[in-house]
């Protein structure tokens, strides 16, 4: 099977997934371990994903339950499905081996009509998408004839949109209650929150949660442009007016951003990692973080009421916010982890305890 | 806080098991760090051979026992502000412990830098380091401390058999081991309780829960000041648990965890090592269930480790650079990440390739010791494959250790059957040839499931050598060389050239020809610690078939230095000086320098040492592929011992140009019979000899040569050992077993020469003409190996006479060879007859020491004459206004079942080197730095000959003039009384009378046993085996050969009452 690059490029490799061809946008993630996580991170939705660590599969897939009513879902898994649109490996490793593994890597990928191609010299990919920033691209399938899908551009449709659950659904937990508008949500946010006592009321993007009963609202992580969630920025903007605090997560941070008047804009080759070190801008602290976004905040464009909270220990680019005397803070990276470190575990806790004050 | 001025750093001293040249590494990055700071470093170091220890290094090195006394008076006179524990392993931390608590570090008002002690004693104190970590919830093993055996015992029946018990603040797990009864328990504590006492820890020991089989995972933990702590790299053991992480294989980054897995131990290592306080670099280690994925933490080493120097150089992240710069007061966010030079050293590397490690054992050299690997080390080296498979790091690991395997393939019967017989037995009761053993029981159709069962090695691992297996298969019925596609299939899965040669019954070179056509070459990659994510201009590089394009473009005007290998028995951090000295006087004369080396312990392959450091194999094939790729100027392999030096002539013969003395030259030296036709040729003397195919032969030969003979296989490879046979008997027993003479293994018999004493020059030459040289004498006579030598410069026995004469015949043999570069020629000499035993054109093991002790650069010289430079020179190397002797390091302890005497094969890991006013205070001091003590009161001689006894009897003489309280054997009792010096007599093991050997040794009263062996060349498991070995399981210092007996005493006798003096290096050379 082939990669092609909207720049021209040709990459070979063999297939392992399902036999379909995709369009998508082509990233990369250096992240060593957490593919069952990062495959159905909602974030990636639309994205072809390249894995730069060469060995993959080497754990196999857990079986997925169903979690009952009013219960998140249990790990490794972030959503119900896989949301890359195509997966391109080094060496994907056919034998798996963990106590958990119900099925190899590959069978997950072809029962979910996902593609993927392993053989590749994901560490030349890789420079390449670094050097020329994100490209569009497909894979084709050998055997599926020549279609010539073209590049579909993801970021121009209204990916969380595709990713946003249509229904409300509610978490049980403690006293404190929080809406959380799910542009994508990854479901270890609503594990974290209710491990903490809370009562998650999960809305879709668009919901006018408004008149929903909540102590805090917790904006998502989700894919795409952020300026694509008009409507989600509107009842933000709403929201403010309550002054109720808000916590924003990866697209959070930018829809709140946006929601304040700043404006966003695409990183060359975005941050997807489990290696980010960020700042804390009050303490001077660093924290290393798990990150998947393309797009980011231009701090140069906050109005007088906000700073930055959390700066990027490598390029500078803005990590997090918060609003000088309202209680709305956000960060760029996942504090919830999964895939990845859980230094930032913390930020749940300030959440949740400015909430019982 | 006042402004650090002085720092004193502790070195880790001569190299042994359990601690090794991973600390010449971390001690270097340390030097570094603090000099680019302004700081003033004051070294204490008798390990001559490290790199550390050079000139504009350190800015005063002592060479020095690591001992409280020295230390004492080093701090007394240089008055430093601070001091550095971290980076010379348990030793420094030992010495370190003790020095604050004795008080001279308050006394004196220095500084302990970096983590403080309270929080070394909470993880080197296992009942502190237990407490400590339940105080936070992390769980550790089941334990409890002890300090006397009926409270292990105790401890051992609540927790239950089978258990595991470690002794306290012990390097490399040293006393450690698994107990399954009672009775096993209370033989094993004297020993451990014996030895600690005598040490420098606290008589305590843990006995634990036992985790056999649960996976072993470590995790190296970086924490600054302000608390900001990272993890750089996690591991995860291929063997479980319940073999020493040491005796591994271990592979980075962990292939069979889970994200949360992962990531949970992350969370807890970091936690616990917030909770301890650590400022710099540690590791921590975890048993992890396979199945229900319960963890247990096992310990935390607040120190720079083997482990952290693999991880260094597994990631590319400058560990022991980092700590250092912390332990000054740093943060990791204010430091730069020094490999990309843009990001912030506060990151966790990411990998786009894996890491292999695997340990490289010399077992085979020890007579009677056990091939089985466990919870202690007895490990002597070690080598890292990088790859993106781990077929591919696999078989370049097996390849790398330099023991004749190829890859991973089973070893010939031949080899294996001086181990454990069946390959079952060898997966299930680890020998050091386990990982073979797999090889040969998945050829032969085993399971996966079956292996995995019986090693407790994750399927995971398993099924990837079965690939390895099922491709030779494959490979072996198809069209491999007709299809580009298996081809490239077998380099992915990391076979060499050599190895499909001999799957399709061809030749190396042929493969090599025929990849070259298909164009199956492999690609260069650079390790830069983001995975591509920031560009970097990393000089960190390695080859891959798993790869389309290369990430560099080639080199101009560079120069290659083949680096040494794996440390082993033989080849040691002499040779990783050596290559660092040369790629050093290459980058002065503006070469881009290339390193290729793969041994993790370097400093050579040190990120800054080159203009670029290929991490890879020393192979005919990847360095052909290295230099077709780079275009070098030339290639020196005279650097790093014989591994590349065996590569002069084929990549000669591949058009490669060699620096230095040609490789036609080269071979002339190298080939016996060459080299004994240019010596007669030169009329220059040697011992007979002769080259046999078959036992009959062989023994006639012997009989016209006449025993003793010395006798060895023509083609030595690691473990093939060589030998004395006194008598027909002994010869034909020899060849029986260790040689198994044929046509095809062949033998060589040579006159042994008893009585006669060694010498040895070192020099460099150009084109044939004596440049520089220095001549060592050996204090032991002949029948000791050079490297068991204890050597002295300038001589001090030797007549002028003998000196002028070996210089004459080291002339001829220059000229004769028309050596260009480095070489060392050995002397037999006996009633002023001299005779030529081994000429190497090359550095050999004492150039570093001869370097060091003359203040000439051998390594300098020599590289600048084989680049053509003019370097002749008067240089003074004979009159020296002091005296500097060089002692073997012996790692006896760890070798369990060895005999420790020395013999004609090379069984010490190491050495030191001390300097004195005079010869006595240089040999004292040298001994002391090999971890002898000087004898207080008691003393245990037994002599084996009469011979021995005479030649011995002044010496007795004179330790009973100085008052020593002597005991003595049975025979040699009667002598001692005979003569009328008083001694006690002991008897023998086992026997009823008072007072026999077993109580004497077991009372804990003797300084120091005498053990003269009667046929020292021997193996005897007999009275003086037994007494030898107590002597090391107990620690008691033990001198067992009677030329150094009569130089110990005699010294001793000189010294009494002077006080051997702390002088810096550079106060011996004004």
């Amino acid at each position: 099977m082939k990669l092609y690059l909207k720049d021209g490029t040709v990459v070979e490799g063999e297939s392992f997934g399902s036999d379909r061809s995709v369009t998508g946008e082509v990233v990369f993630n250096t992240g060593m371990v957490g593919y069952p996580e990062s495959l159905t991170d909602p974030s990636y939705a639309g994205q072809i994903l390249v894995l730069t660590y060469p060995l993959v599969g080497n754990y196999g897939v857990p079986s997925f339950a169903k979690a009952t009513e009013g219960k998140p879902d249990t790990p490794p898994f972030e959503s119900r499905k896989i949301q890359i649109a195509g997966l391109v490996v080094s060496e994907y490793s056919e034998n798996y081996s963990h106590s958990t593994a119900k099925k190899s890597l590959a069978a997950w990928l072809k029962e979910s009509g996902v593609p993927a191609m392993t053989g590749v010299d994901t560490r030349a990919l890789t420079k390449r998408l670094r050097e020329h920033g994100v490209i569009l691209g497909r894979i084709e399938h050998v055997r599926s004839r020549r279609s010539n899908i073209g590049f579909a551009d993801p970021n121009k449709e209204n990916l969380v949109a595709r990713v946003s659950p249509k229904k409300k659904r509610v978490y049980k937990g403690g006293r404190v209650r929080i809406v959380a508008v799910d542009c994508g949500m990854k479901e270890n946010i609503v594990r974290s929150l209710v491990a903490r006592g809370a009562t998650v009321i999960r809305v879709p993007w668009n919901h006018d949660f408004t008149k929903e009963p909540y102590d805090g609202l917790l904006l998502s992580n989700g894919p795409g442009d952020p300026t694509m969630c008009g409507a989600t920025i509107e009842n933000i903007r709403r929201a403010m007016e309550k002054g109720k605090p808000i916590l924003g997560v990866c697209l959070g941070n930018q829809l709140l951003a946006l929601a304040a008047g700043a404006k966003t804009y695409k990183l060359k080759y975005g941050h997807r990692s489990q290696n980010q070190p960020c700042i804390d801008v009050r303490t001077g602290r660093c924290y290393i973080t798990s990150q998947n976004h393309g797009f980011a905040v231009d701090a140069k464009t906050l109005s007088a009421g906000w700073e930055e909270w959390f700066v990027n220990a490598n390029d500078g680019s803005n990590e997090g916010l918060r609003h000088k005397t309202k209680p709305w803070t956000s960060v760029q990276f996942h504090p919830e982890a999964s895939p990845g470190p859980t230094d930032t575990a913390w930020i749940f806790d300030e959440f949740i305890a400015s909430l019982k004050k | 806080m006042g402004k650090l001025k002085k720092v004193l750093l502790l070195g880790s001293g001569g190299l042994k098991i359990g601690q090794a040249g991973e600390f010449d590494y971390s001690g270097s990055q340390a030097i570094k760090a603090l000099k680019e700071e302004g700081i003033h470093v004051v070294l204490i170091n008798p390990n001559i051979a490290t790199v550390q220890t050079d000139e504009r290094l350190a800015d005063t090195v002592y060479f020095l026992p690591l001992t409280e006394q020295f230390a004492t008076q080093v701090i007394k006179k240089e008055r430093p502000n601070g001091i550095l524990l971290g980076f010379g392993g348990q030793t420094a931390l030992n010495l370190g412990l003790a020095l604050e608590k004795s008080g001279t570090l308050k006394k004196y008002n220095v500084r302990v830098l970096g983590t403080p002690v309270s929080a070394i004693r909470d993880t080197e104190d296992r009942e502190l380091f237990v407490r400590r970590l339940r105080e936070i919830g992390v769980k550790v093993a089941r334990s409890h401390a002890a300090r006397t055996t009926h409270e292990a015992l105790k401890s051992a029946a609540e927790i239950g058999y089978p258990v595991m018990v470690r002794a306290g603040f012990a390097l490399g797990g040293e006393g450690s081991g698994i107990v399954r009864d009672a009775k096993e328990l209370a033989e094993k504590l004297t020993e451990v309780f014996r030895s600690l006492s005598a040490g420098a820890g606290l008589p305590q020991v843990l006995i634990e829960e036992y985790l056999g089989g649960w996976k072993e995972v470590e995790y190296e933990v970086v924490r600054d000041r302000a608390d900001n702590c990272i993890t750089v790299c996690n591991m995860e053991n291929l063997d479980p648990m319940g073999i020493h992480t040491g005796e591994s294989m271990v592979v980075a980054p962990s292939q069979t965890l889970s994200n949360e897995e992962y990531h949970s131990l992350r969370e807890i290592a970091i936690r616990v090592i917030r909770h301890l306080g650590v400022v710099g670099e540690c590791n921590i280690q975890y048993g992890l269930h396979p199945k229900t994925g319960d963890y247990r933490v096992i310990e935390v080493n607040a120190r720079l480790s083997r482990s952290s120097a693999l991880a260094s150089k597994a990631t590319g992240y400058p560990l022991a650079f980092v700590a250092a710069k912390l332990a000054l007061g740093h943060t990791l966010p204010e430091l730069k990440n020094s490999v990309t030079r843009t990001t912030s050293a506060y990151f966790e590397p990411a990998l786009d390739y894996l890491v292999l490690k695997v340990p490289r054992w010399d077992l085979t050299k020890f007579a009677h010791a056990a091939p089985r690997i466990g919870t202690e080390m007895k490990s002597v080296g070690e080598v890292m494959a990088i790859g993106r498979s781990f077929e591919e790091v696999l078989q370049k690991a097996l390849r790398m250790l330099a023991v004749g395997a190829g890859g991973f393939t089973p070893l010939d019967s031949k080899r294996l059957t001086g181990q454990a017989a069946h390959y079952l037995d060898q997966i299930r009761h680890p020998t050091t040839n386990r990982i073979f053993a797999i090889a040969e029981a998945l050829r032969k159709g085993v399971s996966v499931q079956k292996i995995s069962s019986l090693s407790h090695i994750d399927p995971w691992f398993v099924e990837k050598m079965k690939n390895i297996m099922e491709f030779e298969k494959l490979a072996r019925r198809s069209d491999l060389l007709g299809r580009s596609d298996l081809l490239w299939k077998a380099k992915r899965l990391g076979f060499s050239d050599a190895q499909i040669a001999t799957l399709k019954r061809t030749t190396p070179e042929k493969i090599r020809a025929l990849r070259r056509k298909h164009e199956v070459l492999p690609v260069v990659k650079q390790i830069d610690t983001l995975a591509g994510e920031f560009p970097a201009q990393t000089n960190y590089l390695y080859l891959t078939y798993h790869g389309d394009s290369h990430d560099v473009e080639p080199g101009k005007k560079s120069a290659v230095v083949l680096g040494s290998g794996p440390y082993a028995i033989g080849s040691s951090v002499e040779f990783d000086w050596s290559g660092v000295q040369a790629l050093k006087t290459l980058a002065a004369k503006k070469f881009q320098t290339i390193m290729i080396n793969y041994n993790p312990e370097t400093v050579s392959t040190d990120y800054d040492m080159s203009d670029r450091l290929y991490f890879d194999e020393l192979s005919l094939e990847r360095v052909l592929d290295i230099v077709e790729f780079e275009k070098p100027r030339g290639v020196f392999v005279s650097t790093g011992g014989q591994l590349p030096n065996n590569l002069a002539i084929p990549l000669h013969k591949n058009g490669i140009r060699i620096f230095g003395t040609r490789a036609e030259d080269i071979d002339r030296a190298e080939n016996r019979h060459a080299f004994s036709a240019l010596l007669d040729s030169l009329r220059v003397d040697q011992p007979a000899w002769a080259e046999l195919r078959t036992l009959s032969s062989a023994v006639k030969t012997a009989e016209d040569i006449g025993y003793p003979v010395l006798v060895r296989p023509s083609y030595v490879l690691s473990g093939a050992a060589m030998s004395v046979a006194a008598d027909r008997g002994s010869l034909i027993a020899y060849l029986k077993r260790a040689a198994a003479v044929s046509p095809d293994h062949p033998v060589v018999i040579s006159k042994f020469i008893e009585n006669a004493r060694e010498i040895e020059i070192d020099g460099v030459a150009r084109n044939g003409r004596l440049v520089v040289y220095a001549i060592t004498e050996h204090v032991e006579n002949a029948g000791t190996h050079s490297g068991d030598a204890t050597v002295v410069l300038p001589p001090q026995r030797t007549y002028l006479e003998t000196m002028r004469r070996a210089k004459e015949i080291t002339k001829k043999i220059i000229r004769e060879l028309r050596i260009t570069g480095p070489f060392n020629i050995q002397f037999i000499a006996k009633d002023n007859r001299l005779q030529v035993i081994e000429c190497n054109l090359r550095a050999s093991r004492s150039f570093p020491f001869v370097s060091k002790v003359t203040g000439y650069n051998f390594i300098d010289i020599a590289t600048r004459a084989a680049l053509g430079e003019d370097v002749s020179g008067n240089y003074r190397t004979v009159e020296l206004d002091f005296v500097a002797v060089k002692s073997p390091q012996f790692s006896y302890g760890r070798i369990k079942g060895a005999d420790p005497t020395s013999r004609v094969e090379m069984a010490s890991t190491g050495e030191v080197a001390c300097f004195g006013d005079s010869y006595s205070e240089a040999l004292l001091k040298s001994m002391l730095a090999a971890g002898f003590r000087l004898p207080k009161k008691n003393i245990l001689v037994s002599i084996g000959k009469d011979e021995s006894k005479l030649k011995l009897l002044p010496s007795l003489e004179l330790l009973r003039d100085m008052r020593f309280k002597l005991y003595a054997t049975e025979n040699t009792a009667d002598f001692l009384q005979a003569r009328g010096i008083p001694c006690e007599k002991v008897y023998k093991i086992n026997t009823a009378k008072k007072l026999d050997v077993t109580s004497l040794l077991a009372n804990g009263k003797l300084d120091l046993i005498i053990n003269i062996p009667t046929h020292p060349h021997q193996g005897e498991s007999t009275e003086g085996f037994k007494i030898r070995r107590k002597a090391i399981d107990l620690n008691i210092p033990l001198i067992t050969n009677r030329q150094l007996a009569e130089a110990f005493v005699t010294a001793l006798a000189e010294q009494k009452g002077n006080g051997l003096k702390a002088k810096a290096w550079s106060e011996y050379r004004t």
